[in-house]
């Protein structure tokens, strides 16, 4: 079986039958190794123990992101291949991205708390990913409320394409203003800038957490396919019903 | 006459005439102007400080509520279907109703704002760079708000939701407007990189826009 019969939303089903357990089972392993590896990471030298807001802060940043990506990509699936389940699956990744940014922008506004002072400011990075909140915000109000499923995803799909000039700017917004966010320490050039007694736990959480992602990800997709049978079914009754009557 | 002009005129044509939509946006504005030194009170210095910032909150605001007439109308008599189907290309054609649009009602928006910037206390001499930024700034909020306005036609449900569609799209333009507007009060030096930003996203929006809207009319009307 190729990759592309995946496209067949009941094979798809049988897939996901298969594959969602193991996938299930190694993101709860991954996640013991993360938080054991976290909740015995040092202590930061200037941050104590709040340090450790990050192996959730970070993680979630990035998998907010992945979701404007991952929507991205499933709109140029939806517009521009036809792809059959190109919609769904930007259907089923938007309220989890929005899930995590929303727990990036909670998660670091307690860290600000005790390290800034404040809970919150209006700087570069904060204002771009409170933006890209409001954008998710918009293309679930697109999904949610649209009649047919299928228009409501093209028109998703639309916005969502519109929205991912987004993820650049919120990725070099710390390098082109001066902000109070902590500038790129991870991925940037002459290498990674955190302590590896830190990073191998953020990584760890990280790989984790995007396991998770994927996991509710194909759940979500899988629920979004019955919900469109039992529609059809529903309709389907509702004409044979109309239909009947003399 | 071209197909575009004619287009051009026929919707400014409408808007004139029929529901006063045109003035309502600039009545709008002149509402919510006058509202906000109720809410923050009457100090002239205050007002004068955030005075660039409510104009072009009020302007976004005013425009914002408007948008939903460039196609709705349309849509609900068919005409809609009808320019979908003709043979000019449906970006030019959408191009042609957000040209409309602009001259219509967001022009008078410009127009008022000196009055505005009267009760507002804002310095004359710097009301003019202000109603520059206007200028500039309005054509980015027509453009980006037809990618927002073909959505929610597309899916027949307007109102809030193409609001919440097209706001945040538009805070870089939000940004850069006040920021220019500030400039021209406090440091003439910083004006000319933000207009130039403003324009650059008047262009930016000029491009992307039709092009989105007419994908959103295309897939969403199917």
């Amino acid at each position: 079986m190729a990759v592309i019969d995946l496209a067949n939303p009941t094979r798809f089903l049988r897939f996901v039958e298969r594959v969602l357990p193991w996938l299930a089972l190694l993101t709860l392993l991954v996640f013991a190794i993360g938080l054991y590896r976290a909740v015995n990471a040092p202590d930061d030298y200037q941050q104590g123990a709040t340090v450790k807001i990050m192996f959730l802060h970070v993680p979630a940043a990035w998998l907010g992101m992945l979701g404007w990506a991952l929507m991205s990509i499933a709109a140029l699936g939806t517009l521009v291949w036809r792809h059959p389940l190109a919609d769904v699956a930007g259907k089923a990744a938007a309220p989890i991205g929005a899930a995590f940014t929303l727990i990036c922008l909670i998660t670091g506004s307690l860290w600000g708390r005790p390290t800034w002072g404040t809970y919150w400011v209006w700087d570069a990075r904060l204002t771009s990913v409170l933006v890209l909140f409001l954008l998710y915000l918009g293309v679930l109000a697109l999904y949610w409320t649209a009649e047919d499923p299928g228009r409501g995803a093209r028109a998703a799909a639309v916005l969502t394409l519109v929205g991912a000039i987004n993820l650049p700017i919120i990725k070099f917004s710390v390098d082109w203003w001066n902000t109070l966010h902590q500038p790129a320490s991870i991925l940037r050039m002459g290498g990674s800038a955190i302590d590896s007694s830190i990073l191998w736990p953020l990584l760890i959480m990280a790989l984790a957490f995007t396991l998770l992602f994927f996991t509710l990800h194909l759940a979500a997709m899988r629920n979004e396919i019955l919900r469109r049978r039992v529609r059809a079914l529903r309709l389907m009754q509702a004409q044979q019903f109309a239909e009947a009557r003399p | 006459m071209t197909a575009f002009a004619a287009l051009m005129l026929r919707d400014m044509r409408l808007a004139v005439r029929v529901g006063g939509g045109a003035l309502m946006g600039a009545l709008f504005f002149l509402v919510v102007v006058v509202m906000v030194p109720f809410a923050v009170g009457p100090d002239l210095k205050l007002l004068a400080h955030i005075g660039p910032a409510i104009l072009w909150l009020g302007a976004l605001l005013a425009s914002l509520l408007t948008l939903d007439r460039i196609f709705a109308l349309d849509h609900d008599d068919g005409s809609l279907d009808v320019l979908m189907t003709a043979s000019l290309p449906l970006e030019v054609t959408v191009t042609a109703k957000a040209v409309a649009h602009w001259l219509t009602t967001e022009l008078p928006l410009v127009v008022i704002a000196p009055l505005l910037g009267l009760m507002l206390n804002i310095e004359p001499r710097a009301m003019a760079s202000l109603v520059l930024t206007l200028l500039a700034g309005t054509p980015a909020l027509t453009f980006i708000g037809l990618i927002g306005a073909a959505l929610s036609v597309a899916l027949r449900r307007g109102g809030l939701l193409l609001a919440v569609l097209v706001l945040p799209l538009t805070i870089p333009v939000l940004i850069f407007g006040v920021a220019a507007a500030e400039a021209a009060m406090a440091e003439p030096g910083r004006f000319a990189a933000a207009i130039t930003v403003l324009c650059a996203l008047s262009l930016i929006s000029f491009v992307i826009g039709p092009f989105a809207a007419a994908a959103a009319l295309r897939y969403g009307l199917e």
